[in-house]
């Protein structure tokens, strides 16, 4: 019996990470009536695949990766699978410079999750230009890839207190 | 013998690591299938969206409900600062506008006597069907609202959302109780327009930044900066004169235009169900005879 209840409630902690991550992208999309905003919301959900990627990849798979980012896509009326591609690439290239990533300090954790940034951002601004023939502005996709970059560090806070919280076993 | 209990588990972590190896490869394959399907099937994805939407609307509504009282909240301290110089704006403006009742009321029997003249055949009325702004979701390249009402309370695809003073944009995908709303400034909206003092027919077109342009316009055509755009009905989706924005700006580079909503403080919108009734052209031809 206890042993049901406590796999219960294992299993309800590794859900945890791809908790945290979609309700960030469901944050990301609530109107919070300041000028401009809609057009510069950042990427939090990116964050937290960064993040998970790199501390939890056995919680936050490729597949969760994916799921996250198609339901992004679906509810923000974007190209659908536009997300899921980033997210996935993204955890593709944390889990091959994982061993880099925890053994590095904060800051270079920051500096590598601003490549990731620009160049998600530097994906999202070519794929819309091919499907719209255009050559779209680049202002609010740098502005918000600047606005994502600089919120990380809260952000990273919070799911450091998550992982902490939730998925490190005190009797161990 | 030893061994042989081992084998399935072998076999099993053998295939683990493969697929975990090629998790990636398959879901970076899948992404971009995804990418081409929906550009294929935009009709099936629109309508997954539209479920999905649906699912995630009450959560979507409960979560928007505290940003929305902070910003009341704060809205209200603006205006108690700036209570005693609103108010003294609105006595002039009231005064300005019973002038502008007054010649409206004229004007309207002036309008009822002509219209009984001349047997006009009034133009189908519209109604309305309020909803909140529950989601603004797209970021920089999809200028969208997610609003909470759907094919339950009448909202179709292609009808005209406006908010305050003017038009914000026109619906596109509707679930059952919850609808996109694809607004005035997306690079996929395209609006039959009209420039209300010369009535030269236009079409408004986003472009992704925060003003709109004129496009199609002929180059003898007279635009004034400060000139009002209002849609022109062509097409049947929206009622004629619905008004949209201002010319801001005319250069060589094209006709920017001021939408006349704050798009990024819009908290309700109105959908407008204007349906042209199916008689109305078998109507117009039976009047055509008339002088």
């Amino acid at each position: 019996m206890v042993n049901i209840w406590q796999r219960l409630d294992q299993a309800g902690r590794n859900l945890a990470p791809g908790a945290v991550t979609v309700m960030l992208a469901l944050v990301g999309m609530i109107p919070l009536y300041l000028p401009g905003w809609e057009r510069i919301t950042p990427g939090l959900a990116l964050m937290g695949v960064y993040y998970w990627a790199i501390h939890r990849p056995d919680l936050l798979r490729p597949s969760t990766a994916f799921a996250i980012g198609l339901l992004q896509d679906l509810l923000s009326g974007e190209i659908p699978g536009l997300h899921s591609l980033t997210y996935v690439v993204t955890h593709g290239i944390v889990m091959s410079q994982r061993s880099f990533f925890l053994a590095s300090s904060f800051l270079l954790l920051w500096w590598g999750f601003a490549l990731i940034v620009f160049g998600a951002a530097a994906v999202h601004w070519a794929s819309y230009c091919l499907l719209t023939w255009h050559l779209l502005p680049v202002d609010a996709v740098l502005v918000q890839a600047a606005l994502t970059l600089t919120l990380f560090p809260p952000f990273a806070w919070l799911f450091i207190r998550v992982h902490r919280a939730f998925l490190v076993n005190p009797s161990r | 013998m030893k061994a042989r209990p081992d084998r399935p588990m072998v076999r099993i972590s053998t295939i683990k690591a493969l697929l975990q190896r090629f998790s990636f490869v398959l879901f970076v394959f899948l992404s971009i299938a995804l990418m081409v399907f929906g550009r294929v099937e935009p009709f099936m994805v629109d309508a997954v969206r539209a479920r999905v939407s649906d699912a995630f609307a009450p959560i979507l509504n409960a979560m928007s409900r505290p940003a929305a009282t902070v910003a009341r909240f704060l809205e209200s301290i603006n205006t108690m600062i700036e209570l005693h110089t609103e108010n003294n704006r609105l006595r002039v403006e009231n005064a300005k506008l019973l002038q502008w009742q007054q010649a409206a009321l004229r004007l309207e029997a002036e309008n009822r006597s002509l219209r009984s003249l001349l047997e006009f055949q009034p133009g189908p009325t519209a109604s309305f069907v309020s909803a909140r702004v529950i989601a603004n979701p797209g970021g920089s390249f999809v200028n969208a609202f997610l609003v909470t009402a759907g094919q339950r309370h009448g909202v179709r695809k292609g009808q005209a959302a406006i908010a305050g003073p003017g038009m914000v944009g026109r619906v596109v995908e509707v679930g059952d109780w919850s609808a996109r709303i694809l607004l005035v400034t997306d690079i996929n909206t395209r609006i039959p327009v009209v420039i209300e003092s010369s009535r030269q027919r236009a079409i408004l077109a986003g472009d992704n930044s925060e003003l709109p342009q004129l496009i199609y316009l002929p180059p003898e055509a007279a635009v004034h900066p400060r000139d009002r755009i209002v849609t022109s009905g062509h097409g049947g989706m929206f009622p004629p004169g619905l008004p949209i924005g201002e010319v801001m700006s005319v250069t060589d580079r094209g006709i920017k235009v001021q939408p006349l909503v704050d798009l990024g403080r819009v908290e309700h919108v109105q959908i407008v169900d204007f349906s042209l009734p199916a008689g109305v052209i078998y109507d117009m031809a039976e009047h055509a005879d008339l002088p």
